[in-house]
């Protein structure tokens, strides 16, 4: 039952809203331990997340005078106001550059390698080859060759640009995207390839007009994934720039904590707040296609 | 460019497996290649070197191993990255199927429920560290505003606290991920099982046990994988949180690569180090695919 074929049943459904497939366990009885934990482990993941934020809209001296829990009784933006004030809206920039400049690449890339691996579906053996080359990938923690990447990029006269976290980001995401997209891709029905090449469309034509299209949702989960990883990504920021104002923000947060206004706790939540913004809104607008891909293609 | 020439070629070579199709995984192969596959094998060649990131790179054979592997840092950098890896897999296994199963439920709120559970997943580990660094602050933290003494700790101060502060921090960030790939895995299971089950009789303690963890063997693998080769390079929440300290306490492998690497200007040692990592990410993978009967990670992201 765990062959792909499941896989692909289940993932129908999931990609048009994840609703209803089994009728709920209905005659049982409650799962009280499951409950628990679930509902346990919800407030530890709440409460933190409830504290950045109320905490952030409290003035410094408030926060060590009240129970931290407490909404702020006036609530002030000024945490905000001296965030924005020290560089962050150059490092947010930043971010969005070097998002921007991997996701499109390295999806539009593997998009394109996908579709090739799909259709020629074992018959061209450098297919074969890169696919296992992408599959090799995975298995390796990427992160452990950062030393000949900073190397690389000093050679390259890369060092301390944005191009820089942008060039390696893209690589990194490839094996990961090429896996995705071609298990999306393989689900377009043969015979609208077939049709399509009886019209004498020619691959390139039908790799824009049809796979894409009819992959979107995949797509869609994809671009989201590879933007969190950029987005969040600190390490290599960390050691292929060195300069203030090529700062990505996680890089920008660790180092206004390090820094004076550290000790100025709701200011450095402000920053904290500022920073997931972003993501919160990618998310939004794609949690239902990033959720359900998420659980239908991981867990069979 | 090679989108040029696919468009040129590609009616001529209409027909399927015709030459156009490997032009189209060119872009993806060259980036990989540069920026993945010869830092690969650099990673391996540089750890035959001596190089301080200012002067030349010089060869040095098997100098920087020889350092290295006589360092007693190595085998308490290698113990520290075993025990949390094995530590937050202890943790986060059990509590991740448990809530997977529960959210697998149909109840609207349990939907969510999911929903608010994919929010660490949105945090970058630096946010989380600095939160959580500020949350355990001994003096102005949680447990000074409470005034709750149980929580007024030197959490970070003590080898044996911070070293349980990470595990709490890294299961904080990852429990939720992991669940939803339960969630996926359990609403898989046919419901026919279940029925059969529930026609002889049997408890919810004995489907779970009979049925339910055994149709999620493959979810285990995967999530398992994810964990243990994933572990290797929890850098930024250590980096942020504890800086491997106090002392080395936390100091693990991808950490300890940073350290020698780009603190004390010891890249060729660095190496060493990244090539330890390597070997290590691919024994495991090896290792849970053996226990699998199949590859992890052709069957794990499909749709991430």
């Amino acid at each position: 039952m765990t062959t792909t074929h499941t896989s692909r049943a289940a993932k129908r459904p999931a990609t048009s809203g994840a609703h209803g497939r089994h009728p709920a366990k209905s005659r049982q009885r409650p799962n009280w331990l499951g409950g628990l934990v679930s509902w346990l482990w919800l407030a530890v993941v709440i409460i933190p997340i409830y504290w950045i934020v109320v905490t952030s809209l409290k003035t410094q001296s408030n926060y060590y005078l009240t129970n931290p829990f407490a909404p702020p009784a006036d609530p002030t933006l000024d945490n905000y106001r001296l965030v924005i004030e020290m560089d962050f809206p150059l490092y947010f920039l930043n971010s969005i550059v070097v998002a921007i400049g991997t996701v499109i690449p390295s999806v539009l890339f593997s998009f394109m390698a996908a579709y090739a691996i799909v259709r020629s579906s074992g018959a061209s053996r450098f297919l074969r080859g890169v696919n296992s080359l992408f599959l090799m990938g995975l298995a390796i923690p990427l992160q452990a060759t950062v030393i000949p990447v900073y190397l690389l990029i000093i050679k390259m006269q890369l060092y301390d640009s944005l191009t820089a976290l942008i060039l390696p980001s893209i690589a990194f995401a490839i094996p990961l995207s090429v896996l995705v997209l071609s298990n999306f891709i393989r689900d377009v029905p043969k015979e609208l390839f077939e049709s399509m090449r009886l019209d004498g469309a020619t691959e390139w034509k039908t790799l824009w007009g049809l796979a894409f299209p009819l992959t979107r949702p995949a797509v869609v989960t994809v671009s989201i994934y590879n933007a969190l990883q950029v987005w969040n990504g600190f390490l290599l920021p960390l050691i292929l720039t060195q300069s203030p104002d090529k700062r990505t923000l996680p890089l920008a947060l660790a180092a206004f904590q390090g820094g004076p206004y550290g000790v100025n706790v709701p200011a450095v939540l402000a920053s904290v707040v500022l920073t997931i913004l972003p993501m919160l809104i990618l998310y939004t607008v794609g949690r239902r296609q990033l959720l359900s891909g998420l659980t239908a293609g991981f867990g069979k | 460019m090679s989108a040029i020439s696919a468009r040129r070629t590609s009616s001529a070579a209409a027909t399927r497996g015709g030459g156009v199709l490997p032009w189209l995984a060119l872009p993806a192969l060259v980036a990989f290649a540069v920026f993945a596959l010869i830092p690969l094998i650099g990673v391996l060649l540089l750890s035959f070197t001596s190089w301080d990131t200012l002067g030349e790179i010089q060869l040095t054979g098997l100098e920087s191993w020889k350092s290295v592997l006589t360092d007693p840092g190595l085998p308490h950098a290698l113990w520290v990255t075993f025990l949390i890896m094995l530590l937050s897999w202890a943790f986060q296994t059990p509590a991740s199927i448990l809530i997977g199963v529960f959210l697998a439920g149909r109840q609207r709120y349990r939907e969510l429920l999911a929903v608010l559970y994919f929010i660490p997943l949105l945090l970058s580990s630096a946010a989380i560290a600095i939160t959580f660094k500020a949350l355990l602050d001994p003096n102005f933290g949680l447990g000074a505003g409470l005034g709750l003494d149980f929580l007024t700790q030197d959490w970070l101060g003590e080898p044996g606290l911070a070293f349980g502060v990470v595990i709490f921090v890294v299961s904080w960030q990852y429990i939720p991920f992991h669940s939803l790939l339960y969630q996926g895995g359990v609403r898989q299971i046919p419901r026919s099982l279940y029925e059969a089950a529930e026609l002889d009789g049997a408890g919810r303690v004995r489907m779970f046990f009979s049925i339910t963890l055994p149709q999620l063997k493959y979810t285990i693998i995967t999530s398992s994988t994810l964990m243990l080769v994933g572990s290797l390079t929890f850098f930024d929440l250590i980096f942020v949180l504890t800086e491997g300290g106090p002392g080395d306490a936390t100091r693990a492998l991808a950490l300890d690569m940073y350290k020698r690497g780009f603190q004390a200007n010891l890249m060729g040692a660095a190496c060493v180090i990244g090539v330890i990592l390597v070997l290590v990410g691919l024994a495991l993978a090896l290792l849970l695919r053996r226990i699998g009967g199949r590859d992890p990670y052709a069957s794990q992201l499909e749709g991430v």
